[in-house]
């Protein structure tokens, strides 16, 4: 054995990824999963104890970085995060939330790193699986759920269509159009950081770089002007549609569709030639 | 209490990544300067925690001398003293967890000790850990809630589908994630009170990195060329179209 992937399950999405690049490495390759409630560093334990002097590679996930970062820190190793490719010592990974990239090389006997999201095809096919069983001890653990009330509204991280708003919108009164476009598409409402930042929408609707990650089939960007900030969250959508005052907009870079002109007169005559059709 | 926070300088980058010649950093000549965004956030809940319970909230950073700039920023904000670990250069994740870990065996005891989940730069996902490694604490990270009572700290801890809540006692180390609250603006007597507030600078020496930087690249394949719809109101029966087509009206 000379590569562990550490699996948050083996059936996720992120974790397949992980295990793509653990191959591009060459050499044996085995997949861990863990028992029990999450306790990253108990769970980190078990993982360094499995895997010897193996290489140890993780999903590009919340809980695989924690969970990587915590077996760099028990080994006292280097820890590439958010990696796109391996050439032996030196690799590339994401920076800025994946609007820039960094080459670089790990000084260390062994190599730890995790998987960028969606920068590696999936392996589906099953690999020989370890599963562990962590001490947990007094180790730090999840101790309780909470499911807040989501009103029966679609996600932002599931939705098919998100209609999102930046500073071109205006005031947080000025979302109202947006809702109501969204109301007819089952969309998600999004937001930029500015917004969230002016207190006009709770940070739970910011897409971007330090708010949610999106990839809806249809992301409709209204006046936002395209900082990376929001790029880092958007770029997973399958379309993009800008409706943007600017035509110099960065946003429009980054479209599949361009809509010049007011939003406040765009969005509104968008929804009601929806409403036409019905 | 006493809590101390560590922040990142880091440009405000806007539209295009620009780099320098030499492709080791960005181009910042045109740029300004904060500190990550999930930081901002830790900042702003340590000072609550201070105002609600009493105490002292010291703000770290490990950066060039112009991120002193950032210190008085989170003093403005109500942080009480800065320490400044100076260095021009790049450091590791490695690297920076063990100069912040001697730093703060130099000032112990804190109560709570805070980082942002990951930095908006680099984004190594690792600092905040090794530093609780270092001293020996518990660690938890990504907070998006935290309560603290009784010697104790409730995080919660976004996940698919919810929250999930740990439970650890103090001293800790945290990590949070922006949305943790919403940051104020500082008034203009608090930047002015920020400037007498005592700011401690000790040069420190960079290892040699053992994740160590080459060079920046920018993607590429992200300029597209859009299709355009049209202009104003006029646009919207294309609009229409374009979704019936994508399959999502």
């Amino acid at each position: 054995m000379t590569v562990v992937v550490f699996m948050e399950r083996a059936d996720d999405e992120l974790s397949q990824q992980a295990l793509t690049l653990a191959r591009s490495l060459g050499g044996e390759v085995s997949a861990a999963t863990v028992e029990g409630p999450y306790a990253p560093g108990a769970w980190a334990a078990a993982i360094v104890a499995a895997a010897g002097d193996a290489d140890i590679v993780g999903p590009g996930s919340d809980r695989g970085n924690e969970v990587m970062a915590h077996v760099a820190a028990q080994l006292d190793l280097p820890l590439a995060a958010n990696v796109t490719e391996v050439r032996g010592d030196e690799l590339t990974r994401i920076r800025w939330g994946g609007t820039l990239l960094e080459e670089a090389r790990l000084h260390a006997g062994r190599r730890l790193m995790t998987a960028a999201p969606f920068a590696f095809p999936l392996s589906v096919d099953s690999t020989q699986t370890l599963v562990l069983t962590p001490e947990l001890g007094g180790a730090v653990a999840v101790v309780d759920h909470v499911a807040p009330d989501t009103g029966g509204k679609v996600s932002l991280a599931d939705a098919k269509v998100v209609v999102s708003g930046g500073r071109g919108v205006g005031s947080a009164e000025g979302f109202a159009i947006l809702e109501e476009l969204a109301a007819l598409l089952d969309a998600a409402v999004g937001c930029s950081r500015v917004v969230t930042s002016a207190g006009w929408r709770p940070h739970t609707d910011q897409v971007g770089q330090t708010g949610t990650k999106v990839s809806p089939d249809l992301y409709i960007a209204c006046g936002i002007s395209g900082a990376t900030q929001h790029i880092a969250g958007c770029k997973g959508a399958k379309k993009l549609l800008a409706i943007n005052a600017d035509r110099e907009a960065t946003i429009f870079a980054h479209a599949d569709y361009a809509v010049v002109g007011d939003l406040h007169e765009i969005v509104p005559a968008i929804t009601a030639e929806l409403r036409k059709a019905k | 209490m006493r809590i101390l926070v560590c922040v990142k300088r880091v440009p405000i980058t806007g539209g295009r990544m620009v780099l320098t010649a030499d492709e080791q950093a960005i181009e910042t000549k045109h740029l300004g300067f904060t500190i990550s965004p999930h930081e901002e956030c830790g900042v702003e809940e340590a000072v609550r925690l201070v105002e609600a319970k009493g105490g002292e909230v010291v703000v770290l950073t490990l950066g060039p001398e112009e991120a002193a700039e950032q210190l008085r920023d989170c003093m403005a904000i109500g942080a009480d003293r800065g320490i400044h670990l100076v260095s021009a250069e790049e450091w590791d994740g490695q690297a920076t967890a063990a100069a912040i870990a001697e730093a703060i065996r130099a000032d112990e005891p804190f109560d709570l000790i805070v980082f942002g989940n990951e930095s908006a730069d680099a984004g190594g996902y690792q600092v905040g850990i090794r530093v609780a490694y270092a001293v020996g604490l518990p660690v938890v990270t990504g907070l998006k809630g935290l309560t603290v009572e009784g010697g104790r700290a409730r995080c919660e801890q976004e996940v698919p589908g919810g929250r999930d809540v740990y439970d650890v006692s103090l001293p800790a180390v945290v990590t949070v994630k922006e949305g943790l609250n919403l940051p104020r603006y500082p008034s203009v007597p608090a930047k002015l009170r920020a400037k007498s507030k005592p700011l401690d600078a000790r040069p420190v020496e960079r290892p040699e990195p053992k994740l160590e930087k080459l060079r920046l690249v920018v993607p590429e394949g992200s300029r597209k060329q859009a299709e355009v719809l049209g202009e104003g109101a006029a646009a919207a029966p294309r609009v229409v179209e374009i979704m019936r087509e994508l399959g999502v009206a």
